[in-house]
């Protein structure tokens, strides 16, 4: 099946050789201005023709990748004329878009503020869970180890986004962390504990303290699935397969709810409510200039359309982050995320000759240019010092057999064990051989602009998630968006609670999307051009691994 | 794509080339399927997209998981779009982490026939009739543990003659076990406790205050724990 081909071999045995000289000893870390020289000179964000200025819209002007520019410069995807606002299909209180972890978290605390089950409603595009949340490995941070804090947690967080976060929006995430973590304990997350209860933490890139909660390397998927049946418990209603399409606004300028699609029946729904919590998560089904992705395959940037539609402002979306450990092999894999947690255990990334070219837990835009001017041509200013593999993928080791050696045998299955079925599956044995590994688009860095209570500015519109802006700046550290669906997803659900308790609403309308429309006509985008996306287009060729073009 | 690199492979009893080294997932895309069940992560943790099998020349039901499993030839594939189950009605703060609590919720646990089916369709690898002996046995701590990678693809539940619905079982096993019978954290209580105090407020104020380049010393200062 898998296993590496002969070539590749023997580049491993030079990762051999080199092992055991390295195997206690780190490069230093690269000062700020290394860090910056780096990225202008490899990072894909600083290719000024990968993005363009948006002609339409509350944030005309912005720079944002083309792929997204797309999307934002489109037309509906249904006519607001057709549409019927006088059949109401569904009316609540509080309508949350979209069942990941945001989602749900929004829709358990707006219930724990007192509006009853049947008056809210989970709206999501394929089954409630699936979503990137169910997909995190590593863990989420929060600063309750007695030689941190919430103050170190924030200096961490500033310094890793370059300075460029929300600070309101950052202090209400650390103060609130401990608090997330222990919610999930009483709600049953098996965190992973000494046995005297205290919790297991570790690094991640750009941490100052060990702050990495986690449960195996299922963090995201243990932390989904108990909300998902805490939300069951609750039996708050959710409409599976419905992905919202457009909000609805009334008479009196306020959102007023959603107009959903039925992707199995191919018909749409009115949903009105008193207050909507945005919770769509992200965008790396974009694919944005190729890359691969780690998203699940909703991960389409619909919350981004919908809400730019009725006056929300972005923020940050010139900054897309690519986590620089993707899987480069087998083609199978390709995209698939391996966890900075390997790194966070000691697992060191060398290049072709088995040297190790960078410190392994710089921050993730560090890393990641660090890896693509490994493997970037000599001709084209790189070092031209990347594995390529059969398919024409390249890219640089991971020294996965470290973990072991340095934390003891069984390490690896016990801590990463998705990682390990995952390579087993193609004969390959992460314990006993390097994997390679290149960077693939992982998060939405930016997003919808709201204040600390998840509130967007737009009456009766609130947002929570990775479809959010602020929290993070331009770079987000790993463990801090799980954090962030939880504080924000909280913070938005009760806030939509108190909305919704004192929210009168107005007659439906469409006239938001009507006056968007006009303004397309105006700046003459081609009217082919349609969004949200709802689904990416896989068939056909298109379902062929997606190369990574170097040039 | 050269010839000899395509794999014939029946897609819900159509024929169809595609190239070999596919998931079956890419495969359906490949040729001409747009998925809208029987997707959602794409990387072996949601479970949406339960599987099932049969080799040329095999008498064998296979099960796993599509976005996981690369395509052979001859392969007669079936997409499940899922497996109906139901979820007992409880809330986990009326329940204790009893021995009989499992049982009392799910009840044809006890019709197990011990035929170990579940525990080859499981793609996850997991010893799914060592579960359900545990859980029969009331050992929430054991069912806890063995089930930690169950991605609730519901393919043990499609196959298990006893009618048992595995992964709603596993899922309140490991709520119990987390939340009643794991440690609770001590540094996490009083943190929670200082916090509540106001104990930050000053040293954020301060942090919120500076402007970017003192703040960029403050980073730069910062001391990183070995
Ligand atoms: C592979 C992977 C590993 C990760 N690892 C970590 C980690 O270790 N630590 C960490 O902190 N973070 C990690 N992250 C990031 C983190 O998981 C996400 O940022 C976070 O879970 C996002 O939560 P969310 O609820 O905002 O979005 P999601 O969990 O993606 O939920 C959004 C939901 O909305 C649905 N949706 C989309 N469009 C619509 C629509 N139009 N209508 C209705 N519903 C819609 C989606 O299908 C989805 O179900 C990882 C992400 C990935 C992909
Ligand atoms: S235990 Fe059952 S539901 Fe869980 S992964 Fe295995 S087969 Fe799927
Ligand atoms: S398939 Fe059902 S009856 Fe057979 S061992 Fe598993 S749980 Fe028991
Ligand atoms: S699509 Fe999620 S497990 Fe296959």
């Amino acid at each position: 099946m898998a296993t590496y081909p002969k070539e590749i071999q023997e580049s491993i045995a030079r990762v051999e050789a080199t092992r055991p000289a390295r195997l206690h000893t780190n490069p230093p870390r690269l000062s700020l201005a290394d860090q910056e020289a780096l990225l202008r000179g490899f990072h894909p964000d600083y290719k000024a023709e990968g993005k363009r200025a948006l002609k339409v819209g509350p944030s005309w002007g912005e720079l944002v990748p083309h792929e997204v520019a797309d999307l934002l410069e489109a037309y509906p995807l249904i006519d607001p004329a057709t549409i019927n606002l006088s059949q109401v299909d569904y009316d609540v209180d509080v309508l949350v878009i979209g069942g990941g972890g945001a989602g749900t978290v929004a829709a358990i605390w707006a219930h724990e503020a007192g509006i009853p089950a049947e008056r809210i409603l989970i709206v999501t595009k394929l089954r409630h869970g699936d979503s990137n949340s169910m997909m995190a490995q590593g863990g989420i941070q929060a600063a309750d180890k007695p030689h941190d804090s919430p103050a170190i947690h924030y200096l961490d967080i500033m310094g890793g986004g370059h300075f460029t976060s929300d600070p309101k929006l950052v202090r209400a995430m650390v103060e609130d962390g401990p608090m997330v973590i222990q919610w999930h304990e009483k709600l049953g997350v098996m965190y992973d504990k000494e046995p005297d209860g205290t919790m297991v933490t570790i690094h991640g890139g750009g941490t100052s303290r060990k702050r990495m909660h986690s449960a195996k390397d299922y963090t995201g998927m243990e932390i989904m699935r108990v909300l998902r049946d805490e939300a069951r418990s609750r039996n708050i209603p959710v409409l599976e397969f419905s992905p919202a399409v457009e909000l609805l606004t009334d008479s009196l300028g306020q959102v007023a709810g959603a107009v959903v699609w039925n992707l199995e029946t191919e018909e749409y729904q009115i949903i009105r409510a008193k207050a909507t919590v945005l919770a769509t998560g992200g965008w790396g089904r974009l694919h944005i200039q190729g890359f691969p992705t780690t998203n699940h395959y909703g991960a389409t940037a619909d919350g981004l359309v919908l809400a730019y539609r009725v006056g929300a402002k972005l923020r940050d979306l010139d900054a897309v982050q690519y986590h620089p450990t993707g899987a480069a092999y087998p083609e199978q894999l390709v995209g698939l995320l391996i966890t900075e947690k390997v790194r966070g255990l000691s697992a060191q990334p060398l290049n072709r000759e088995g040297q190790l070219f960078v410190h392994p837990l710089e921050p993730r835009d560090v890393e990641s240019a660090a890896f693509i001017r490994e493997c970037t041509p000599v001709e084209h200013g790189g070092r031209g010092l990347g594995v390529v593999t059969p398919t024409g993928m390249v890219g640089v080791w991971l020294d996965t057999p470290m973990v072991d050696m340095i934390h003891g045998q069984g390490t690896f299955q016990r801590a990463l064990s998705s990682i390990y079925r995952m390579y087993i599956r193609f004969d390959i044995d992460p314990t006993k051989e390097p994997i390679l590994v290149y960077p693939t688009l992982h998060y939405q860095n930016g997003g919808v602009v709201m204040d600390e209570n998840g509130w967007t500015g737009i009456p009766g519109l609130f947002a929570g998630g990775e479809v959010e802006g602020g929290v993070h700046g331009k770079n987000r550290l790993m463990g801090n968006s799980l954090l962030d669906f939880n504080v924000f997803g909280r913070r938005a659900g009760l806030a939509a609670a108190a909305w919704a308790k004192q929210a009168r609403l107005g007659s439906l309308t469409l006239a938001h999307v009507e006056r968007f429309v006009r303004e397309l006509g105006e700046a003459q985008v081609p009217p082919t051009r349609r969004a949200p996306m709802l689904l990416p287009e896989y068939r056909g060729e298109k379902a062929l691994a997606r190369m990574v073009d170097l040039l | 794509m050269k010839k000899e690199n395509t794999v014939t492979v029946f897609l819900m009893g159509k024929a169809y080339r595609v190239p070999a080294g596919l998931t079956i997932m890419k495969a359906m895309e490949y040729a001409g399927y747009r998925l809208v069940r029987g997707v959602g992560c794409r990387g072996g943790y949601c479970g949406a997209c339960a599987t099932v099998y049969r080799l040329p020349g095999d008498y064998r039901l296979y099960a796993d998981l599509a976005c996981q499993t690369t395509v052979q030839d001859g392969m007669y594939i079936a997409q499940l779009p899922f497996t109906p189950a139901t979820r007992a009605p409880y809330r986990l703060e009326e329940l204790a982490p009893q021995g009989e609590t499992l049982l009392a919720l799910y009840p044809e646990l006890a019709r197990c026939v011990a035929c170990n089916t579940c525990t080859k369709a499981c793609p996850q690898k997991l010893e799914v009739m060592d579960a359900v002996q545990q859980a029969l046995r009331g050992d929430i701590a054991q069912v806890a543990e063995l089930t930690f990678d169950c991605v609730s693809c519901g393919l043990c539940t499609m196959r298990c003659p006893a009618e048992i619905m595995h992964y709603h079982v596993w899922q309140l096993a490991r709520r119990l076990h987390g939340a009643y019978q794991a440690p609770r954290s001590g540094h996490l209580a009083d943190r929670v406790g200082q916090i509540r105090q106001g104990a930050f407020h000053g040293e954020l104020d301060r942090l919120m205050a500076m402007g970017k380049d003192e703040l960029a010393q403050a980073y730069k200062a910062r001391d990183i724990e070995p």
